[in-house]
């Protein structure tokens, strides 16, 4: 009998923490069968930020450094002019990459430290439960938002792909989801094309993961699975917004 | 004949920062430390080293938890507002154990305040200037050697301890050029680095983290944290005593006030008055039984600081129960600085 689908190799055997629905597991897989096919896993230093993503260390089966919040790219340039030999990526949520660490992300991007950067944009804060992020859809309530996110007084939620495509220094940029097959086979597809930038050293590779967030969201993990496909990617267009290498 | 060099104590600090085998330097210019970056700017990549000019002191610091998780030598520097900035950083390397050295060449403050010498960031630097409750090694030199030489320590009191070491200097020190021997870096006996990441290889997966969620993890850390500072307490405490042994009066700074008060006790001397001055180099771990010895004999103690009175706390708790303390300060600021006279006039008026 031919096995035709297994656990990736640098996924831990556990149960994660994420709650029904959520997509982060998925991004856990689909980064960790591109580590797989990359042949990467042992010389593999990931770098985990503040929030659901915190955990990384319990899931994928490879070393990794704790960053303070939103200091992820920092973190990781120190890494990888250390170690220039390791594979180093971030994964980041909204929060984190797009509010309280803007400053590290976009200047370890401007720098095209040869890096790769998941960032998992729910729209929301997920671990300290679902206040307002800079990602927030207008019209949005969340917990600090409780009559909808005010363009006016809140600003308009940030594009992080489309903003950090236009660096210099950024070699890959796309947006992906995983809300139905089709996106989820094109989102492995981007994800490799990142790794594949950072595995032949040609620079800066930022991949933006549309999650949902059934519980912050008040939603059914059906309801919220539809959100992405429909809300989020209306706001949030899926591509790629640069491929330096053409890959 | 030894080879002397005459050079400004930034310089001195980078230069023993290399020779100690730090290759790695983040920053981000402020005066009066802006020497630092410089001069690691120009030697740094002639070694096959990294430098990065940070876009901020908060990335300078976290790139020097990344690098220092990976095992190597690394430094970052700043001044007293950037310093403030770091505090999250250095905060996360305590927690997580991690080694790395951090200069603060003071300035004046708070806030802004100005860029004369400044021992006001005392309390900051030994009391565990972030969140959290920890300690982390500071070493004060007092001359363009001692920049030299505490540097080259640091990086190994931090090799050895697992913990960030900071240097706390100012201006005067940092900015004032002095004849400096360019020691060799000392041979020491080092604990192997076998908690680094490196990629895991064949082995077992490591991690280097502050987050301790498990039932009584936190607290267990906490404790093993707090023994380590212990064992820096019983073995690591270094200070100076210079004319202390017949001293009626026992004059304590740290740093450059201690350069001031050296010239005011030798000018007491020369008057007849048997003063002597404890100067601690080592402000965390604080030298307790350096100052517990010399109050078991002579029973008053006049602190000078370069602040209002931050040192002065740590003097009263490890003196003799019976011995008297006095305090002189001025906070720091143009025109600030004390003159020899005038500490003499405070050594005259309480040595009576």
């Amino acid at each position: 009998m031919q096995q035709v689908f297994k656990k990736p190799v640098s996924l831990k055997d556990v149960q994660t923490h994420f709650c029904p629905g959520c997509h982060h597991g998925t991004f856990h897989r689909l980064v960790a069968e591109a580590m797989d096919e990359f042949g990467v896993q042992k010389r593999t230093i990931g770098v985990a930020s503040v929030g659901c993503s915190v955990f990384l260390y319990g899931y994928f089966d490879i070393d990794v450094v704790e960053a303070p919040h939103g200091r992820a790219p920092a973190v990781a340039t120190g890494v990888k002019r250390a170690r220039p030999d390791a594979f180093v990526f971030t994964y980041q949520g909204d929060g984190d990459l797009a509010a309280i660490g803007t400053s590290e992300i976009i200047h370890a991007a401007n720098r095209g430290e040869d890096m790769t950067v998941i960032f998992v944009n729910n729209t929301t804060y997920g671990m300290t439960g679902g206040q307002m992020a800079p990602t927030t859809l207008v019209g949005q309530r969340t917990s600090t938002s409780p009559y909808g996110r005010n363009q006016g007084k809140d600003g308009a939620p940030i594009r992080m792909a489309e903003l950090l495509a236009q660096l210099e220094g950024v070699a890959f940029s796309a947006r992906v989801a995983v809300n139905n097959p089709k996106n989820l086979m094109d989102a492995k597809r981007q994800i490799k094309k990142a790794f594949r930038y950072q595995a032949e050293g040609k620079g800066f590779s930022f991949i933006e993961a549309l999650s949902s967030c059934p519980t912050n969201w008040g939603m059914d993990p059906i309801k919220a699975n539809e959100r992405v496909g429909t809300e989020m990617c209306a706001y949030f267009p899926l591509g790629v917004f640069k491929n330096a290498a053409e890959f | 004949m030894t080879k002397r060099l005459f050079m400004k104590g930034n310089e001195a600090l980078a230069m023993a920062a290399i020779e100690a085998g730090c290759r790695y330097y983040f920053g981000y210019p402020i005066t009066p430390q802006s020497d630092i970056p410089e001069y690691m700017s120009r030697e740094l990549p002639k070694l096959g080293g990294e430098f990065i000019q940070a876009e901020s002191e908060v990335a300078s610091i976290n790139m020097l938890l990344g690098a220092s998780a990976t095992g190597v030598r690394a430094m970052t520097s700043s001044s007293s507002p950037g310093i403030s900035l770091k505090q999250e950083g250095i905060s996360y390397m305590a927690g997580a154990e991690l080694p790395g050295v951090i200069v603060n060449i003071c300035r004046s403050g708070p806030g802004l305040g100005g860029i004369d010498a400044s021992q006001a960031d005392y309390f900051q630097a030994v009391k565990g200037g972030g969140h959290g409750g920890y300690h982390i090694i500071v070493l004060a030199p007092a001359s363009v050697q001692e920049m030299y030489d505490l540097t080259m320590l640091a990086f190994d009191l931090a090799d050895i301890y697992r913990m960030p070491a900071m240097i706390l200097g100012d201006s005067v020190v940092g900015q004032m050029k002095e004849p400096v021997v360019p020691n060799k870096r000392p041979e020491r006996n080092l604990p192997p680095k076998d908690w680094v990441v490196r990629g895991k290889g064949d082995g077992e997966q490591r991690v280097v983290k502050s987050l301790y969620l498990g039932d009584g993890e936190l607290e267990a850390h906490n404790w093993k944290l707090h023994a380590r500072y212990g064992e820096l307490k019983a073995k690591e405490a270094r200070w100076e005593e210079f004319m202390l042994d017949d001293a009626e009066l026992v004059v304590t700074a740290f740093g450059s006030a201690a350069r001031i008060a050296k010239s005011a006790v030798m000018a007491a001397r020369d008057k007849g008055l048997k003063v002597g001055l404890l100067r601690p180099i080592t402000l965390y771990p604080f030298p307790e039984k350096g100052f517990r010895a010399a109050t078991d004999r002579c029973k008053k103690v006049l602190d000078i600081e370069l602040n209002t009175g931050q040192m002065v706390e740590d003097v009263r708790l490890s003196i003799a129960r019976d011995a008297e303390v006095f305090f002189y300060g001025r906070p720091p600021g143009a025109g600030s600085l004390p003159t020899p006279e005038e500490l003499l006039e405070q050594i005259t008026k309480h040595y009576v």
